[in-house]
């Protein structure tokens, strides 16, 4: 039988923890192993490689690449890996190492030829250069178009961007969204940045200290109150929207999500059609019984009270409550949250004050 | 051939087939000594070792003693008969292969200890097995270590004397190299012979250390420019 998606059980002491981790990820789209470092993410990646040797099983989209008996050398497996720092061949010109994963492919498995990856990537300037010539940008597209040309089934990438400045970082993003909605393989994405995971992911694996602490679609994972990355100071909710239209009178426009519409700040001056991703901070949403029109905030949503998380740092609770399909999550006072008397069902007013399109 | 050619003919043609089997016996030694945690690799790099530190002739002398009509090697050699190794040129060879292993092991095993452990996992996730990733990625990383090691290993072998008078002797265009001839003629008071060879390898040894020198720095230079 074939069973679509990634299948990965693994248990397996290692030197600072006990990697326990039973996941089933989807077989297309970005996942994100999110978590502090040190919590196992980047360990998992690379037995999900089989560059570390780790006990389980591991079936990608149907075919068993890990299994008690059996496990695939690395280079038997139709994967990519992107690594963190720079590891592009340093004695191999940019075409160099663009060729040596292409190369080494059987020519009836490839699917991506160098031509669409130097186009994608903006690589034709390149070609002819050295390693040691590249910006650090530069190089990470080289790497991951490196990567790409082995026409992989699965698309592993241990925080592309975290050795990179924010310039290179900004640059870069766009490509990797390009490469999501552009491949029809499944991405599994380290990192500890939220707001790459907010960006890139559709799926979201939390991690600690080897162990999965929660996992699913992106939107419901983080608006869950009991999810760890809940109770911390940048906790947010991930919305997708589309622009509806533009006040310019008042430089704002109106993002429209299944459930409602909010208001924005006219920043990035998007089109009215423009699919977004609104970031919405849990510390930035308050709660009222009733719609109080006389006040400054713009957003006010008509919402249910769906969960409330256990006290967990003192004085402070984190909402969940449900506007429409959506849901989102307030950080609110445990005072506030007695004296308006909250519990799960009750319906309120979302009071939202700020509210950030992900770039 | 004038006997004083055909001694320099036979002392390059040693070091020449000498340093080619010992590229070939000495990477997988070194790349092995480099990579591993066995608890067989420090008497095996000791043993490696040995001949830096022992006599010539205490080699020569065990080697005599293994490759004669008594010894191990020499009764297999007979069996299949080779006849035995002493005082041929296959003796000498043999001889100089164990005698010059440091000299290609040791500087390839500190140029494979520097070669990135992230280069061969990245090469393996672009689909090249073991023995690919070693051609591809270590041999052009390593190169100035194996022209170190060719080099050291050539111009030791083409000085080595114990060990050659010990298992090979003096017979002219078979085991009369280099070493053995200067010392020949210097017994019979033949000055003006001993400095034309004495001479020529001095330049000898100096153009090659200097070509070496010079490659490397342009390897060195290569590098960090481009």
């Amino acid at each position: 039988m074939r069973e679509p998606g990634i299948l990965a059980r693994f248990d397996a002491g290692f030197e600072r923890f006990r990697m326990q981790v039973d996941l089933q990820l989807p077989g297309n789209g970005v996942t994100a192993l999110f978590g502090h470092s040190g919590c196992g993410k980047t360990t998992l990646l690379r037995c999900i490689a089989g560059l570390q040797a780790c006990s389980g099983r591991l079936s990608v989209n149907g075919d068993v690449w890990q299994d008690h008996n059996v496990s695939l050398p690395v280079h038997k497996r139709p994967l990519a890996y992107v690594f963190q720092e720079t590891s592009l061949f340093p004695h191999l010109s940019v075409k160099g190492n663009l060729d040596f994963g292409y190369r080494r492919t059987p020519a009836t498995q490839r699917r991506i030829h160098p031509q669409q990856v130097i186009d994608w990537l903006r690589l034709s300037r390149l070609l002819d250069r050295m390693p040691e010539r590249l910006s650090g940008g530069e190089r990470q597209r080289v790497a991951i178009a490196r990567a790409l040309l082995t026409s992989p089934r699965l698309l592993l990438m241990d925080e592309p961007l975290s050795a990179l400045d924010q310039a290179s970082k900004r640059d870069i993003l766009p490509y990797l969204e390009t490469l999501r909605d552009t491949l029809d393989i499944p991405i599994v994405y380290v990192s500890h940045s939220a707001a790459e995971v907010a960006r890139l992911a559709d799926h979201i694996v939390m991690m600690d200290q080897g162990r999965v602490v929660a996992q699913g679609g992106l939107q419901e994972t983080l608006a869950r109150p009991d999810q760890p990355f809940a109770l911390e100071e940048d906790a947010a909710v991930i919305v997708p929207a589309v622009i509806r239209e533009r006040d310019l009178q008042w430089h704002l426009c109106r993002a429209e999500f299944e459930g409602g519409s909010l208001w924005l700040r006219d920043d990035h001056q998007p089109e009215p059609g423009t699919r977004v991703r609104l970031q919405i901070l849990a510390r930035d949403v308050s709660i009222a019984l009733a719609a109080n029109q006389d006040q400054s905030i713009q957003n006010l949503l008509p919402a249910r009270v769906m969960d409330m998380s256990a006290e967990q740092r003192p004085g402070m609770t984190t909402v969940s409550l449900q506007a429409g399909e959506t849901s989102f999550l307030a950080r609110i006072t445990s005072r506030s949250a007695h004296q308006l008397g909250l519990g799960p069902g009750m319906e309120v007013c979302l009071q939202i004050k700020s509210v950030a399109i992900i770039e | 051939m004038s006997p004083e050619w055909q001694t320099v003919w036979l002392t390059l043609k040693l070091a020449g087939i000498t340093t080619v089997l010992l590229m070939v016996i000495g990477t997988p030694i070194a790349w092995w000594l480099a990579r591993s945690s066995h608890w067989l690799r420090q008497p095996i790099a000791a043993i490696v070792a040995l001949p830096l530190v022992l006599p010539p002739t205490v080699l020569g002398f065990y080697l005599l003693l293994l490759m004669g009509p008594e010894g191990m090697v020499g009764t297999l050699t007979d069996s299949l008969g080779l006849g035995t190794l002493p005082f041929t040129f296959a003796g000498l060879v043999v001889a100089s292969v164990i005698y010059s292993l440091p000299f290609t092991v040791q500087p390839l095993e500190n140029v494979f200890s520097t070669v990135n452990e992230r280069m061969l996992e990245v090469a393996a996730t672009l689909r090249a097995s073991p023995l690919d990733r070693f051609f591809s990625v270590v041999i052009p990383l390593a190169r100035p270590g194996f022209l170190t090691a060719a080099v050291l290993t050539f111009a030791h072998t083409l000085g080595e004397f114990g060990v050659v008078l010990m298992i090979g002797g003096n017979i002219p265009g078979e085991t009369r190299v280099l070493s053995v001839a200067i010392y020949d003629h210097v017994e019979t008071l033949e000055y003006g012979k001993a400095h034309l060879l004495a001479g020529g390898m001095l330049v000898f040894s100096f153009l090659v250390l200097l070509t070496l020198y010079l490659i490397n720095g342009r390897l060195n230079n290569g590098n960090l420019k481009s």
